[in-house]
């Protein structure tokens, strides 16, 4: 078992590697910094653009094998470089990988289970109300782009707002300033604040999860193995729960990786609609602005993040199947 | 080759019948005829095409067509969705963004569907360093969100044709369904009638056109309608962003993007119109695919009525 999952991985590390390499060439390739400087007015000579940009690393006259050689040997030293703008690709991460993964964790696990749980209930209950009502429901918000969802959302809580007649929710930023964080004030400020943009992404994880898992339930729930625990004398709901559930959740680890990457992406329309300032806003931000290291690590950040799920989901399959741990 | 190979639920091969063709033609005409929802959606595809292509004929404004008697005008009977800050009308936006992005959809399903037929077929038929690469290339995109690619080259395609956008959209689409292509096409090369056309020495693209992929035609075509409605989907979130369709080119993308701040103002409609008929496409397009996987399944016996 622990040599599965350190191939694994080891597997997952390549393939985090290359992905930032490639990202960091097509960036490379894509995007052009002097242009940033050659548009101000008036321009700047060229000898104090092609010194900034070399102070940078961003100098396209630089071969960019040897660019890339410079930002890597940082990034082994933990640095991920400058970006466009002269400040530290570091620090801008670490303030907004913070909010991106509230934003993102709430949604992504509550969106899940719930996902899970309506999906292992409709197709118990197959064709019952519950499970056309649930197979509709998801199937028009899959339909819906994130982006329109969110827009709908925001706008539905402003009515929410104004029926109940005071604000109840939020739809813009992350928290109200001036509230000490750790405050009882402070944290029901940020729930209120985290409700709308969570909503978003739980909706999308509801109707993503639970039309794969009420397919492999339904895989599932004819097998001989079901009937066999409840010949044994469990009780249906046992038999449920403990032999098909289980079996039934197997297949969806693998969708949950990569789910995860679509999550990031989701949340990059949730933090434009919602004016959050988190890794998705930065994105959109550095490819405008041409700024080729940040990113970079924005790509390596997003691969991290499937690595990561990918493993987590990997341990719920060694959890959950013991045909693997046993080898 | 010899319809004794053939499996039961080929839908080209048998040569022997027409008579066996046109009633398993007949028999999935039925099974999705019986299907109200699949059939409604497929009737509102055919009427959203009908709406982007031969509306501007009919309809009285143009998507360029500047009024300048009537601007931010709510929807009325001189423009039926009401009109921009400008003045443009907006049903005539609409149609020409659907125009479009039900193109980029249709295109970019077809070379998605391709590719992943092409790939996954090439993988499981001839395993060995093929297969692996192949293999290792997924994961890699799949790691890749094509999300995060396709915005990074904006820049290079930017001032050119919204053709080399499609061309990007379906390379990152792919990648599951050659999954399930190569998967298939594993078990399937352990079946006889292969084995035969490989012994007779047909070549091996030619197995693999002929005999393996007419065998999962129903897959390719299911995937090839699911791959339509989420490439409009993926048109409109970079479009968004101005990473996608750029101006003067229309699409639905570009329209919300244009337009989503007014949808908490009066002048919503500009938003809520557009946002609506996009989503009435999509989930008509679900509709189809999912009418079609119940229809074209051969385990779906007299029983099998399921749903997806």
């Amino acid at each position: 078992m622990g040599k599965f999952l350190l191939r694994r991985l080891a597997y997952l590390l390549i393939l985090v590697v290359i992905a930032t390499t490639a990202t960091y060439f097509l960036a490379a390739v894509a995007l052009n910094p002097r242009s940033n400087f050659e548009g101000r007015n008036p321009p700047p000579p060229p000898e104090v653009v092609d010194a900034r940009l070399d102070e940078l690393n961003l100098n396209n006259k630089t071969p960019m094998v040897d660019r890339f050689t410079r930002w890597v040997s940082g990034l082994a030293r933990g640095d991920m470089g400058k970006t466009v703008d002269g400040d530290s690709v570091n620090d801008e991460m670490g303030r907004r990988m913070g909010v991106s993964l509230r934003l993102l964790l709430i949604g992504s696990i509550l969106g899940s289970l719930a996902g899970v749980a309506a999906g292992a209930y409709g197709a118990v209950k197959q064709y019952g109300p519950a499970d056309h009502a649930m197979t509709l429901v998801s199937f028009v918000i899959l339909s819906i782009p994130t982006v329109v969802l969110a827009v709908f959302l925001a706008n539905a809580g402003a009515s929410f707002n104004q029926a109940v007649g005071f604000r109840l929710v939020y739809n813009t930023g992350e928290y109200a300033p001036g509230l000490e964080a750790w405050s009882a004030a402070g944290i029901m400020d940020r729930l209120q604040h985290l409700v709308l943009p969570s909503l978003t992404l739980i909706f999308q994880g509801f109707a993503f999860y639970s039309r794969y898992q009420r397919n492999s339930m339904l895989d599932v729930l004819g097998a001989d193995f079901v009937r066999t625990a409840r010949a044994k004398g469990l009780r249906r709901s046992q038999a449920l729960i403990k032999h098909a559930l289980r079996t039934a959740l197997i297949p969806m680890g693998t969708f949950f990786a990569y789910e995860f990457a679509l999550i990031f992406i989701g949340s990059i329309f949730v933090e434009k609609i919602f004016t959050w300032h988190g890794m998705g806003e930065w994105f959109v931000q550095s490819i405008q602005k041409n700024d080729v290291n940040a990113t970079a690590a924005i790509g390596m950040f997003v691969a991290g993040l499937v690595l990561f799920a990918g493993f987590l989901s990997d341990m719920v399959t060694v959890a959950l199947d013991p045909r693997i741990r046993r080898s | 080759m010899t319809p004794a190979f053939t499996p039961a639920t080929d839908p080209q091969a048998s040569e022997g019948g027409v008579r066996a063709r046109s009633s398993r033609g007949r028999l999935v005409t039925r099974r999705f005829l019986r299907r109200r929802l699949a059939v409604t959606g497929l009737f509102l595809v055919v009427l959203f095409f009908v709406f982007a292509y031969a509306g501007p004929a009919v309809y009285k404004w143009q998507y360029n067509q500047l009024d300048f008697q009537a601007f931010l005008q709510p929807p009325s009977y001189d423009h039926w969705f009401g009109t921009t800050q400008n003045g443009f009308d907006v049903l005539a936006l609409t149609m020409r963004g659907m125009q479009k992005s039900l193109i980029i959809g249709l295109i970019g399903a077809v070379i998605s569907t391709g590719i992943a037929a092409a790939a996954g077929a090439a993988a499981g038929y001839f395993s060995g360093w093929t297969d692996r690469s192949i293999v290792a290339l997924i994961d890699l995109m799949l790691v890749l969100p094509g999300f995060l690619i396709i915005a990074i080259l904006s820049p290079i395609f930017s001032g050119r044709t919204w053709l080399v956008f499609v061309l990007l959209l379906a390379i990152f689409q792919w990648m599951i369904t050659a999954r399930v292509v190569r998967s298939m096409t594993l078990s399937m090369k352990e079946r006889e009638f292969v084995y035969a056309a490989r012994f007779m020495g047909v070549p091996s693209w030619k197995i693999i056109w002929r005999h393996i992929l007419p065998n999962m035609a129903s897959f390719l075509i299911i995937d090839a309608t699911i791959n339509i409605s989420s490439l409009i989907l993926s048109e409109v979130g970079l479009s968004f962003f101005g990473f996608g369709v750029q101006p003067p080119d229309i699409s639905l993308g570009t329209l919300i993007n244009d337009h989503w701040q007014s949808a908490g103002t009066p002048f919503g409609y500009q938003f809520y119109l557009p946002a609506l008929l996009l989503i009435l496409l999509v989930l008509s397009v679900n509709l189809v695919g999912d009418g079609l996987r119940d229809a074209l399944d051969p385990s779906a016996g007299v029983s099998g009525n399921q749903k997806a």
